[in-house]
């Protein structure tokens, strides 16, 4: 089932419209200055060097993951490896338990995302909370996050005080430098008087044991420094081999994300605090989770999709995702690349609908930093679909009559030159004979239109010019 | 163990054996080459551009006047690092300083309004400071007051991220933390509005002497 309701009840939503084609726009506007050729360069070299080596690692990422092991065990930290989400829950919760502890502050992580870790966290008697301001917004509405890089796109300022207003009990209070103060003082007490701090990792790097996280606020700084317990929550494909590799990473992240040269803050984190060292956690753990990622490294075309760094520049220049924003997305993952890893992580049956939310434009690979080829993955998984679902018998015979029509270079020249006599309109489709006009059909010659066939097809214009040539 | 089974199913859909090594792609190090004597104004320019204040030092004693006449008196949490001692920066009233005793330190950093470090190092080409944790310097100076004040010296101004990453290839051999700071904290997840000092410090003034 598609949630089409829900579709059409964001579509309807003009407000919702507005705020989320103005926020991806300024968005777009960002990356677009921040990778000119006059700013940045080298930016296409560096996208196919990030590309590279994101290829390589994911090649050799048993290695890559041991030697990571390796790395956080000799600077002090702890490795903790899950096949799943919810065994990532059961070790943060069973460390709670043992060192007793009672406020959970996190910075920004779609990983834990995955395993719902706040509901259980919560479950069992712990305060979490959310510190980045647009998740702390989205925590606060009992939200999932609308948007890879932002959080709470979806929601205007008046949303926010109406909400801060509720959950608060303040004034109400309607400009953003005055809401980010008041979330400011909140949760500068939750840092300085939280147990435990949950960051997740934008890279882990396998040469120096590190975690490394971007970041504009400061919270994620404060997640990893204030508490002394820190753990890192990750996807095992987060991995780059060296920390030299941060050159050509950072520059990317920051510039396809939010249009900045480098984030405001970048923390390359390895270990718990050292002896002589002032500040900084005495616990360090970083969590690997696996949760459907191994899947897909069995198929080499396929296992590109584990190199994103979750820019997020794919979803603001999708035009589906513009259109239907971030919820409408089954899991916790939207845009074109929630379109192609949803379905792969957990089977294409569940959301079979998924890899048809594009218009194939191409506009994602075309921003993607590291290259992912988007529309060959949803075409490769809409392939998955049809194959295994059967489909109708008429639907079986038009296809075999078109590839029949399509292989045989003399037919299909004539149906052409047959097409360009019939159908002299350019609304042809869409008046087609009332005896066509039924069921499926209808449905869908209602959304579409052909352009009239030319006057000369491209194959006669080419006969032609060889001919003048000749 | 999920340990060994992750890694199994890692090398069974990769089709291979545990492996002793890996050979990388060559290390990608090539962004630009600022000349020293170009890189205070590249690298002012950009902090100026991220609203951070600047300020050339002809001399130590002149780097001073200038913390002392942006604190206007505000109490302040100074780190240990040799450059502020030198400048007589730690010396300032309502300045505190010399402070190893941790949970002292982390009380002052929750109360002053400023916090005084140096830098390892400077990015030119984005502005950037680069903060390595150790004895003379905290994590948190830099982080929890609301104004910071870095004074660093000429000769750690780098070209860039890739210069960086040439001078200190393993950054974790030296320390638990390195950051790198471009600008005052900010966000935009309001309206995609900007709005300055969000967790961190809302106003960063840097020094060069
Ligand atoms: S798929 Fe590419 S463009 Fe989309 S979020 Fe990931 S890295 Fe960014």
């Amino acid at each position: 089932m598609t949630p089409l309701v829900q579709i059409r009840e964001t579509i309807a939503n003009a407000g919702l419209q507005q705020a989320i084609y103005a926020s991806t726009g300024r968005l777009m506007d960002k990356r677009r200055h921040a990778v000119a050729p006059e700013v940045f360069p080298d930016y296409q070299e560096l996208r196919s060097q990030a590309n590279l080596l994101k290829r390589h690692t994911l090649e050799h990422l048993d290695f890559y993951l041991e030697q990571f092991e390796n790395n956080v065990a000799a600077r002090g930290g702890k490795v903790i490896w899950c096949r799943t989400p919810g065994e990532v829950a059961d070790f943060i919760l069973g460390l709670a338990r043992e060192r007793e502890a009672r406020l959970v502050v996190k910075s920004k992580s779609m990983t834990t995302e995955e395993l719902h870790l706040n509901e259980r966290l919560e479950q069992h008697g712990l305060e979490a909370v959310e510190t980045d301001l647009g998740e702390y917004i989205i925590q606060l509405a009992g939200q999932r996050p609308y948007h890879i890089v932002a959080p709470a796109l979806h929601m205007t300022r008046y949303d926010v005080a109406d909400l801060f207003t509720g959950k608060l009990r303040i004034e109400k209070e309607t400009a953003p430098e005055k809401q980010t103060l008041i979330a400011r003082g909140v949760l500068r007490q939750k840092f300085l008087s939280a147990d435990i701090g949950i960051s997740g990792a934008n890279f882990l790097v396998a040469d120096s044991g590190a975690v490394v996280l971007v970041e504009n606020e400061g919270n994620a700084r404060l997640t990893t420094s204030a508490p002394p317990i820190h753990i890192a929550v990750a996807g095992i494909e987060k991995m780059i081999p060296r920390a030299q590799d941060l050159a050509v990473f950072l520059r990317l992240l920051g510039s396809s994300a939010t249009g900045q040269a480098l984030t405001v803050y970048t923390s390359f984190l390895a270990g718990p605090r050292r002896p002589l060292e002032l500040d900084g956690p005495d616990e360090f753990y970083v969590v690997l989770l696996d949760g459907g990622r191994t899947r897909l490294l069995a198929d080499a075309e396929r296992r590109q999709s584990l190199f994103c760094i979750r820019c997020g520049a794919c979803l603001n220049h999708c035009p589906v995702y513009r259109k239907i924003g971030g919820h409408n997305y089954p899991w916790v993952y939207s845009g074109p690349i929630g379109a192609i890893i949803t379905p792969q992580f957990h089977g294409i049956d569940r959301d079979p609908w998924l890899p048809y939310a594009s218009s194939l434009c191409g506009a994602c690979a075309e921003v993607c930093p590291v290259k992912i080829d988007i529309p060959k993955l949803l075409l490769d998984l809409r392939a998955d679909v049809t194959t295994r679902t059967r489909r109708g018998l008429a639907e079986r015979f038009a296809f075999r009559m078109y590839a029949w029509l399509a292989t045989s270079p003399a037919l299909f020249g004539f149906a052409g030159r047959v097409a360009a006599l019939l159908a002299p309109s350019n609304t042809w489709i869409k008046r087609l004979p009332w005896f066509l006009n039924v069921g499926p059909v209808a449905k869908w010659i209602s959304q579409r239109d052909l352009p009239p066939p030319p006057a000369k097809s491209f194959r006669r214009l080419w006969k032609e010019r060889k001919r003048h040539a000749a | 163990m999920p340990r060994e089974e992750m890694l199994a199913n890692i090398r069974a859909a990769l089709g291979c054996a545990s492996r002793a090594t890996a050979t990388a792609p060559p290390v990608y190090l090539r962004g630009s080459r600022i000349p020293r004597g170009e890189r205070i104004a590249v690298f002012f320019d950009c902090i100026q551009r991220l609203s951070g204040k600047t300020h050339r030092a002809s001399s130590p004693s002149d780097a001073c006047a200038y913390v002392a006449a942006v604190l206007e008196g505000r109490t302040a949490v100074a780190s240990n690092a040799a450059l502020l001692d030198e400048c007589g920066i730690t010396r300032l009233p309502r300045v505190a300083s010399g402070v190893y005793e941790r949970p002292r330190l982390r009380e002052l950093c929750a109360s002053s309004d400023a916090g005084i470090t140096s830098a390892d190092f400077a990015l030119a080409d984005t502005g950037s400071l680069v903060m390595i944790s150790s004895p003379r310097e905290a994590r948190m100076i830099s982080l929890l007051p609301p104004l910071h004040l870095a004074v660093v010296s000429e000769q750690s101004i780098l070209s860039g991220l890739d210069e960086l990453f040439e001078t200190l290839p393993h950054p974790a051999g030296q320390s638990s933390s390195m950051v790198l700071i471009t600008g005052p904290s900010r966000t935009a997840d309001i309206e995609q509005i900007l709005v300055r000092g969000v967790h961190g410090p809302g106003e960063i003034h840097v020094v060069v002497v």
